[in-house]
């Protein structure tokens, strides 16, 4: 299908947001991946939450590392510089390009196999070293590139299609997450975009390290009844922990809920989350108690979805650096090369 | 008995420690006292993988004549080190001069007849005035200085100087260390004599300055604008990434708001290390990472798609001795072919390849500006001798009007003037096309980067024509290098002649050494320094105009040689491998006993063999 152009004119009835930008500028190419793939959804979800966000499309990066997910920002976001990296390094390039300027904002988009696997380390480190980023993984418990293979996160006991029975345990990337102190840990399912599209606008607003594992049926080889990660299954045991409004600082807040059913939550930059608890007692800044909440849902065959916890007070990789507010990427010789002066003060100290 | 050796301002002299016992700064204190008597210094630590407690040497060649390079052999061995004794008595030059702490009586067939016995009693000393343990030990040492600077006839005032710098404001410890080296002097004026070699005040070293490697080429990633390191800790590199992290602090911090103008990370491992340059290559910012070969190996991938994506970076290969784990703390040229042609699929990068810290400066500044201007990895050759040891050099300059070159980036008023922007799209002809910094303009510009074809509009494109028009273009940038890395240096011999050398690195200064023994018997040669590659045209000129090329390296299979067969289609028979790779630096006394007997020399130096590998 790539070699069809999508059409340049706009519909008259499409909007334009507060930038003038209509939802068609937030697109990208054509997509490639099968008919009814969860990863189109979820870039029809980043479509959304970017036009919805007023952001300029061009100061967002979209980073990715290999394999179905890893194409995907090819489909969305066109006027953005787009960065398809190394099979499970993502994460890494990622991590550079923030420390380059930290004026753009960073969604790294990537696969179970892609975070869980080959790049299970840069995951886990770029998470832990607080990266200001949208860590996206689109999550199907299979490897569909190369047709059909168990990932990491493939539940122990699942069936792939060929009948072959996972013997391996599941790796639970939110728990990972969580335990290496990601400052905002959501699960999605690629089918609710009235679930995903706030989260994806809350993490794009996150100064911190934002991760969102999304479920997304893979229609080839992982939308069958043996499967954990098929729409079906996710639909039966899907326990969502709340449901979220992402305001932005600049819009009223309009809370329209019974008090006592929600909880506001002011990120770094202003923006208010509001989170209508659906579950009982369950807190998204306790992060201990959503480890917990997790583990007890999890052996009882749940699958949580939702905002599972936030630290509002989120502190990222440049503010550890301690680095200048302007992005390094514009400092000249002015600022860089202390001149000869400062050489003849070295060459003395080494005589 | 031979009778004992005599020199001025030209002899070896040999430490042989226990690691971690302090040794090493009365060891640099001693190497330094010399050099502020004028007189050059070739100054290495030689050292096993390990920490604490294990044997450590620190070789000395006090040079008149300024050689360099190491010489091989010991005139004066300092044996503090009971474990190593044996073979470093067994190392000393017949007439040379055994210096050693004679607290303990040791029996006769622990010596040998034919050289000078030295004894100072240092433990006795030490027990007699500390009752510290670490004093007794850290006091020891500088009593073996004040001792060999008496028998050495090195002035004191000079080593109290380097006393009072190294401990300026703390009185008392200044007070202290003078206190124990005069303790060694006055044993030697007391109960000894001065050695048959001496150190005479001269004028040998002029402004030069000493410096390590590693240090000169962090400094060079300074002044070369380098605001990104990402790096994982490997001997003999990680005192490249410290050296920048303490120059960024002393000289990258914004005065005003004591903000850092630079991102350091220590990531986990060298493939996050390259991520990250990458990442911030392709974001604008330059950035590098210090590693040996076993992280190159780890970085190939990343260099590949540098390569390929047109990706700027700069890697300074630390090179030790390989391959696997192989000789971590010794020194070889052996990562030249896996940084060359590094990746998969046809790659090829370019290396520059400095010969002392003063070119691991200029060069790692340059590599910014060519990593910018080419869009690839550019790699920076150095070696554990360059990088870990304390050379002479010629100071660091900078020439303040220099601006950075960037290279070739679209920004939004070009883009805004409507100019063509295809990211692989060839312009100028010479295969290095536009980019564009990410975030510059809202509808122009952005485009997608890939490891996979694409057009020259940066379209996803598996056709193999726009493939390899593409290959074809990246081979136009690779000439381009060509003329854009650090041409060679040629050094014409006193009469005309059909035979050549060819080296680079850290072998130059045994060259340098070698080239005036080979010519003071006869033996003319004209000597080329390759200083980056791709080779320039004047690197295959030289060997068209020489009937027989010598080519010195410091590894097992020819790296060098087997680059110049392969890019410039050379006749092999014309290349005779020179090769030295046992881990030491290669010797003036090494090159000149290779390619003497290749050309019929007889012994041409008059000296003996002497064992290259000591310890």
């Amino acid at each position: 299908m790539t070699y069809l152009a999508k059409p340049r004119l706009h519909h008259p009835s499409l909007t334009p947001n507060a930038l003038g930008y209509t939802r068609r500028d937030y697109e990208g190419s054509v997509s490639t991946l099968c008919a009814g793939c969860g990863h189109d959804s979820i870039s029809s979800a980043i479509i959304q939450a970017c036009y919805e966000l007023d952001l300029p499309p061009h100061r967002l990066a979209k980073l990715s590392g290999i394999g179905c997910s890893s194409k995907t920002p090819d489909y969305f976001l066109g006027n953005s510089h787009g960065f398809n990296t190394v099979h499970g390094r993502m994460p890494s390039v990622l991590t550079g390009a923030n420390m380059a300027n930290r004026e753009l904002i960073y969604l790294g988009v990537s696969g179970d196999g892609d975070s869980a696997s080959i790049g299970f380390g840069q995951f886990a480190h770029a998470i832990r070293r607080g990266v200001n980023m949208t860590y996206i993984v689109e999550n199907n418990g299979v490897y569909g590139l190369t047709k059909g293979q168990f990932s990491a996160t493939s539940d122990k006991g699942s069936k792939s299609k060929k009948g072959v029975v996972n013997h391996d345990s599941a790796i639970d990337l939110v728990s990972v997450a969580l335990q290496l102190g990601a400052t905002f840990v959501a699960r999605s399912f690629s089918g609710d975009k009235a679930q995903l599209v706030p989260l994806i606008k809350a993490a794009l607003s996150h100064k911190g390290a934002a991760f969102i594992d999304t479920i997304s049926p893979c229609v080839q080889f992982n939308n069958h009844s043996g499967s954990t990660k098929s729409y079906d299954y996710v639909r039966e045991h899907n326990e969502s922990v709340n449901k979220l409004d992402m305001v932005l600082a600049r819009q009223p807040i309009n809370v329209d809920y019974a008090p006592g059913s929600t909880v506001q939550v002011t990120q770094h930059d202003g923006s208010v989350l509001s989170l209508h608890k659906l579950a009982e007692h369950y807190d998204p800044t306790d992060r201990i108690a959503a480890m917990g909440y997790l583990a007890q849902r999890q052996a009882a065959g749940e699958i949580v979805t939702g905002l599972l916890y936030v630290d509002p007070a989120a502190h990222d990789l440049h503010e550890a650096l301690d680095t200048v507010d302007v992005p390094l990427n514009s400092l000249t010789e002015k600022e860089l090369t202390p001149g000869q002066a400062a050489l003849d003060r070295i060459n003395a100290g080494l005589r | 008995m031979p009778s004992p050796l005599t020199a001025v301002n030209d002899f070896v002299v040999k430490f042989a420690n226990v690691n971690g016992s302090g040794s090493a700064s009365a060891n640099s204190m001693f190497a330094k006292s010399v050099l502020r008597m004028g007189v050059p210094v070739a100054a290495r630590n030689i050292f096993p993988s390990n920490i604490q407690g294990l044997p450590t040497w620190f070789e000395v060649r006090v040079t008149g004549e300024g050689h360099l390079g190491r010489r091989g052999g010991v005139d004066l061995m300092v044996a503090m080190n009971p474990q190593t004794w044996d073979k470093d008595v067994a190392e000393i030059e017949p007439g040379g001069y055994l210096f050693y702490d004679s607290t303990k009586a040791m029996p006769e067939a622990k010596f040998r007849p034919d050289i000078t016995v030295v004894g100072v009693p240092l433990t006795a000393m030490c027990n007699a005035r500390y009752s510290v343990p670490r004093e007794r030990q850290l006091f020891k040492n500088i009593i073996y200085v004040g001792a060999l600077a008496a028998l050495l006839g090195i002035e004191l005032e000079v080593i109290e100087a380097l006393l009072a710098e190294q401990f300026q404001g703390k009185e008392r410890l200044i007070k202290a260390n003078v206190e124990a080296l005069h303790m060694g002097r006055d044993y030697v004026r007391e109960h000894l004599k001065p050695l048959g070699l001496q150190v005479r005040r001269a004028d040998g070293v002029g402004d030069r300055i000493f410096v390590e490697g590693n240090q000169a080429a962090a400094l060079g990633a300074v002044y070369g604008g380098a605001t990104v390191c990402a790096w994982y800790p490997i001997t003999p590199s990680t005192s490249l990434a410290e050296a920048f992290a303490s120059y960024c602090e002393e000289l990258r911090t914004d005065p005003e708001t004591g903000k850092a103008r630079y991102a350091i990370v220590q990531a986990e491992d060298e493939i996050a290390s390259i991520g990250m340059v990458v990442g911030a290559g392709w974001n604008g910012a330059r950035a590098f990472t210090a590693t040996s070969g076993p992280g190159v190996s780890l970085m190939t991938e990343f260099v590949g798609l540098s390569y390929f994506a047109e990706i700027p970076a700069v890697i300074f290969d630390v090179q030790r001795g390989g391959p696997s784990t192989g000789m971590p703390t010794r020194t070889q040229q052996a990562d030249l072919l896996g940084a060359a042609y590094s990746g998969h699929g046809d790659t090829k990068h370019p290396m520059l390849l400095p010969m002392d810290p003063g070119e691991c400066f200029e060069m790692g500044a340059l590599a910014f500006d060519l990593a910018d201007r080419l869009q690839t990895t550019v790699f920076v050759m150095l070696d554990l001798d360059i990088g870990m040891q304390e050379w002479l050099t010629e100071p660091f300059k900078w020439d303040d009007s220099k601006k950075l070159d960037r290279g070739k980036v679209m920004t939004y008023e070009d883009l805004e003037a409507g100019k063509t922007f295809g990211r692989y799209l060839e312009v100028d002809g010479d295969g290095i096309p536009y980019r564009t910094y990410p975030g510059t303009h809202p509808t122009k510009g952005g485009y997608f980067t890939r490891g996979t074809s694409r057009n020259p509009f940066a379209r996803y494109s598996e056709e193999g024509a726009v493939y390899v028009d593409n290959m074809e273009r990246l081979l136009r940038k690779f000439a381009t290098a060509a003329t854009l890395v650090p041409a060679p240096v040629v050094r014409k011999a006193k009469a005309a002649t059909r035979d050549g050398v060819i080296y680079f690195g850290s072998t130059a200064p045994a060259m340098d050494e070698a080239l005036g023994i080979l010519e003071r018997d006869g033996a003319h040669m004209d000597a080329l320094r390759v200083r980056g590659f791709p080779f320039a045209q004047e690197v295959f000129d030289f060997i068209a105009a020489h009937d027989r090329v010598f080519v010195v390296e410091q590894n097992r299979d020819a790296q060098l040689r087997t680059l110049l067969i392969n890019e410039g289609e050379v006749d092999p028979a014309k290349l005779v491998k020179v090769l030295h790779y046992d881990g030491t630096p290669i010797t003036a006394r090494f090159i000149v006993g290779a390619i003497g007997a290749r050309l019929g020399l007889v012994d041409p130096t008059g000296t003996r063999a002497v064992p290259e590998a000591a310890e």
